[in-house]
């Protein structure tokens, strides 16, 4: 028979201003097994935790209930407490208090009623409860950052630094992702190429450091300190060991209608391309969409005019396996189609432009070599019209539910860059609200408006009109002065919503890392684990995670980097006992388990069975405790019953429903 | 609950708006074609609503002003409708003058200058569904 102490946590408020705590330390004294009963304000405190220590030692516990908040919360705390006092830490078992009862709840009654509930169904499953030992698991020490903007070359300098191995893999041609794309960057106006390429060089010569760009992650297995990348090198085309970089096959090939996806499709690109002069690798690859020796078998110029015989019409992807201690995701972020948002009329003009395509005009190697013109006739404009949230903030089906957050930052700057290069433009903002926390943030939007005369107006645009003479009419709310403006424009610059990188779904799905109903990852806490996924060895870095500007992505690249570091510095993991063990006695081999395994824990051994006396060799189920995560789907596959989990056995989970039920 | 909470309430039963779902960025009032004829303008109709001045509402020039167009409704970035609200502020005011809102074979008698042509712009829309 277990000697059970339970501990019921007031949680502050958070748990006795809606449970009657005493009643259930009252009610829990009379469960079978429980010898020891008390409560207290902050069990997770010191004082809490030498509290359930002295009850230990003194009413020789052998296993104890903690009434408290969510095991995500504390069961380490607890586990980690009560191994301190000699007990076996899965002795311990939690009773969620606060987010399963007290949080959810008005009513004391009720919640008191619930609560003796819950912990008398802990109190039933501890009473099964037998002591486990965690197994051992090496940690290969090299990490994989997924995404080469500047989240990732941040993260994977770090990392590096640190003495370890990464590689990055890129999916497009080049390294440096949207960061390369900006012209300067907010509030210091330093040029953003000046301070991105130099980290580009820093990553590409870091001899810690492995580039994989014009690649993409295939396929993911493992676990958390040995996991298994699939990398696919995709065909570049181009041989990487003997191309120089000289860029004479960009400048001969003769299919030159491909949209930049560098410029955001404002003008067009050769087949073979690097997307910028300073990508890293300078080594350009062949879009075989686009290319006439690859459509149509005619033209090979690219190869004729190489010196250096770089040009492999014949490459074909290539598959990298490699092994990962730990994994960084940093897959940025693009702007949202403007489809549902016909009342701006992007498709329809060609002056109605993105924030982003503003970015590639302002920059002196985009479109129009960073002079400020109109794209359908290449006139100077002479008055511009920023349009805030754009499909941020919307709770309708057309948008994004969340802000955006940079955009009232990039354009201000936008606003003021206009305004100093050229003070015969007029700019106008249309803003809902103008936020701008950040240190030294507000003080640049104030500039803007007091320094540039950058004419902000509260209030949404309603629609913009395309006019016969090329004009844009921009109809729009003065909600201050109660009016509405009708406006000629020569060009509106709309401040469209980001969202997560489309392929992140993909890969949180190989990782098996939550994402929300954004696309956004998961964080393992919103405030105490902002930059660890719930799936243990996953970190976020950038965007990907949420929105935010430059500076939070690389203070969140290198704490993502600190967290992998601190992971890659151990030599062995403790994993998790709680896994899966099949009974030899009643297993029939049918293999219904191996097949439902998601890590390819579950093998089977032919095995001499003493089955009450009778000795014959039978095939049975064998679990490998390193591959097994304890997902529990064999436990429920088996058709004979063998399979248990360990910790949560089935014996166990029935005594908690009985317990409930009674 | 006093009368003016009452008629507000009935406003939002009645469109099935939720006021307070407004960020107030004027995307209504900037989009509403007959913008320059009303008194209360589009924006403002949702803060009335919320702040239960439905007496100021239905005195207003906007109630007949509304053209029933749903360029509001179907641009309101929060789904606060306008549109809506005023179409129901003027059912609200067609009802207490002893009416019981309208059958589709009442129109035809209906059509005099008396009328509001809005009125049976929001009624036909109403029956069509």
């Amino acid at each position: 028979m277990q000697r059970i102490g339970v501990f019921v946590c007031h949680c502050g408020s958070n748990i006795a201003a809606t449970v009657d705590v005493k009643k259930v330390v009252e009610m829990v004294q009379m469960e079978p097994g429980v010898v020891h009963a008390e409560d207290y304000q902050y069990m997770c405190s010191e004082a809490g935790q030498a509290k359930i220590a002295a009850a230990i030692h003194e009413k020789n516990l052998t296993g104890i209930v903690v009434c408290s908040c969510s095991p995500r919360m504390h069961e380490t705390t607890f586990r980690t407490a009560a191994e301190r006092a000699g007990l076996n830490p899965y002795m311990v078992e939690i009773a969620n208090l606060r987010e399963h009862c007290s949080w959810i709840h008005k009513d004391m009654e009720e919640a008191t009623k619930k609560a003796v509930i819950l912990a008398r169904a802990a109190i039933a499953k501890v009473n099964l409860n037998t002591p486990l030992k965690p197994g051992e698991s090496l940690v290969t020490k090299r990490a994989l950052v997924i995404g080469g903007g500047i989240a990732g070359i941040q993260t994977a300098i770090d990392i590096a630094d640190a003495g370890y191995e990464v590689d990055i893999v890129e999916k497009t041609p080049s390294i440096g992702g949207r960061m390369s794309q900006l012209d300067k960057t907010f509030p210091t106006l330093d040029c953003s190429a000046c301070i991105l390429t130099p980290k580009m060089v820093e990553a590409a010569s870091h001899e810690k450091i492995t580039i994989y760009t014009y690649s993409e992650v295939d396929k993911v297995s493992g676990f958390v300190g040995d996991f298994t990348v699939d990398i696919r090198k995709k065909a570049r085309s181009v041989d990487a060991t003997k191309c120089t970089g000289c860029g004479v096959c960009q400048e001969k090939c003769p299919s030159k209608k491909a949209p930049s996806e560098f410029n955001r499709g404002l003008n067009t690109r050769s087949a073979i391309y690097t997307p910028f002069a300073q990508a890293i690798p300078n080594v350009p690859v062949i879009d075989r969409d686009a290319c006439m020796k690859f459509q149509t078998g005619k033209c090979g110029v690219c190869e004729k005019v190489c010196q250096a015989g770089a040009i492999d019409y014949t490459q074909k992807d290539e598959i990298v396996t490699q092994k990962y201690g730990a994994i960084v995701v940093a897959t940025g972020f693009d702007t949202i189609k403007l489809d549902n948002y016909d009342e701006y009329a992007y498709s329809q003009s060609k002056d109605v432009i993105t924030s982003l395509e503003l970015e590639r005009i302002m920059n002196a190697a985009g479109p129009t070599k960073g002079h400020l013109e109109r794209l359908s006739d290449g006139k100077h404009p002479h008055e511009i019209v920023f349009i805030q949230c754009v499909g941020s903030r919307c709770s309708d089906d057309r948008g994004k539910s969340y802000c955006s957050k940079i955009c009232c930052m990039y354009t201000a700057k936008h606003a003021m860059l206009i305004r100093d290069k050229y003070p015969d433009v007029n700019v106008t903002v249309f803003y809902i609200d103008v936020r701008t926390p950040g240190k030294n943030f507000d003080e640049f939007y104030r500039r803007a408006v007091e320094e540039y005369g950058v004419n902000y107006i509260k209030g949404q645009v309603g629609k913009v009109i395309p006019q016969p003479d090329g004009k844009l009419l921009v109809q729009g709310s003065d909600l201050l002065d109660n009016k509405q403006i009708l406006k000629e424009a020569d060009m509106v610059v709309l401040a469209t919503a980001i969202e997560p990188e489309a392929s992140v779904r993909k890969i949180a799905t190989m990782l098996t890392a939550s994402i929300d109903t954004n696309n956004f990852l998961t964080e393992a806490h919103p405030k105490l684990r902002p930059v660890e996924s719930p799936t243990a060895g996953v970190f976020l870095s950038g965007v990907c995670q949420g929105p935010k500007d430059i500076p939070e992505t690389v203070a969140q690249a290198g704490a993502a980097a600190v967290k992998a570091i601190g992971l890659l510095a151990k030599d062995k993991l403790m994993t998790n006992p709680c896994t899966a063990k099949a009974d030899e006695l009643m297993c029939n081999g049918c293999s219904t388990c191996a097949n439902v395994c998601p890590y390819g824990a579950i093998s089977y051994e032919e095995k001499e069975i003493n089955d009450h006396g009778i000795r014959e060799v039978r095939r049975v189920a064998v679990v490998n405790n390193a591959l097994c995560q304890g997902c529990g789907a064999c436990t429920v596959a088996c058709p004979s019953g063998s399979m248990d989990l360990q910790g949560f056995s089935n014996r166990q989970i029935i005594a908690e429903v009985d317990a409930i039920c009674r | 609950m006093s009368h003016a909470n009452n008629q507000a309430e009935k406003i939002k039963a009645i469109s099935g708006v939720n006021p307070l779902k407004c960020m107030k960025c004027g995307k209504c009032s900037a989009t509403c074609p007959a913008f320059n004829e009303m008194d209360i303008k589009p924006h403002q109709f949702v803060s009335y609503v919320q702040n239960g001045d439905i007496e100021a509402l239905a005195n207003s020039k906007s109630l007949w002003k509304c053209l029933s167009c749903f360029a509001c409704v179907e641009r309101c970035p929060r789904d606060v409708q306008p549109g809506r609200l005023i179409d129901a502020a003027r059912q609200i005011v067609v009802r207490t003058k002893g009416q019981t809102g309208l059958a589709p074979e009442e129109i035809p008698e209906l059509l005099d200058s008396e009328v509001p042509q809005q009125l049976l712009v929001s009624a036909f829309r109403r029956y069509r569904r």
